[in-house]
């Protein structure tokens, strides 16, 4: 076996494995229950795209689409940080206070409301 | 005998891609799996760190330039910097805004640890 079908192959093997960890991730993305479950969605999509870009720059032999996957990097952990402030000063919107229930199936809603109000008003402090 | 370290090259960068893509392939699956967002961070942070840092490195060894080499272990090492900091971001604002843990957790310190420090 030469090294350029063992380099096809694997190329071949991480591109379809890493198209199938996009698919879960956008599964999760749509089916997210809660704003940040999508914010991480967000997160490990730009991981697996910096992924997706070395596998590529290997396959065509372009090196410089190293330098892209660095950017995109910087990127995604400032959209993250942008995001986590976001969640940070909204606090917990009603319809996903809904959702959150629904999926723990414990407290009724005015429980699930209650705290939330009184985190705020610590955070303002 | 010339293809030798040719050959070599090229096994080592096929291992790094596969495992790095089946880190990949597991971290998206753990996100989809895990019952919260905090045990989703778990795989999110962990596992697809590694995943595109072996392949970043898979690309930075076939292409047997020291400069490239040096670019993609950059590039591994700022997201190894970044990506805890991010997850543990999104963690503490989704944690102050009041998201809730799944009900298989056992305990949660964090409310706790507020407690004590308001009473200081």
């Amino acid at each position: 076996m030469s090294a350029s079908a063992i380099l096809s192959f694997s190329t071949t093997f991480a591109l379809v494995a890493l198209s199938l960890g996009l698919l879960l991730t956008v599964a999760r993305i749509v089916r997210g229950p809660t704003l940040p479950d999508r914010v991480l969605g967000l997160d490990m999509l730009v991981a697996i795209a910096i992924g997706f870009i070395a596998v590529i720059a290997i396959r065509s032999g372009f090196n410089l689409y190293i330098d892209i996957a660095i950017a995109l990097s910087l990127v995604g952990f400032l959209a993250t940080v942008a995001f986590a402030r976001f969640i940070l000063a909204r606090g917990l919107s009603p319809e996903s206070a809904g959702a959150d229930s629904r999926a723990a199936a414990v407290p009724t809603r005015g429980k699930a409301l209650a705290p939330a109000r009184r985190q705020k008003k610590g955070g303002r402090r | 005998m010339s293809a030798g370290p040719d050959l070599l090259v090229a096994i080592a960068v096929s291992a790094l891609l596969v495992a790095g893509s089946i880190f990949s392939l597991l971290a998206a699956l753990g996100i989809l799996r895990f019952p919260d967002l905090y045990t989703r961070m778990h795989a999110a942070s962990k596992a697809g760190t590694i995943g595109s840092g072996l392949l970043l490195l898979a690309a930075g060894l076939h292409a047997l330039d020291i400069a490239i080499l040096l670019r993609a272990l950059a590039g591994f090492a700022f997201f190894v910097l970044t990506a805890p900091v991010s997850a543990h971001l999104l963690a503490k604002a989704a944690h102050q805004a009041g998201y809730k843990l799944t009900n298989l957790s056992v305990t949660d310190q964090l409310p706790l640890a507020k407690q004590k420090s308001d009473r200081l």
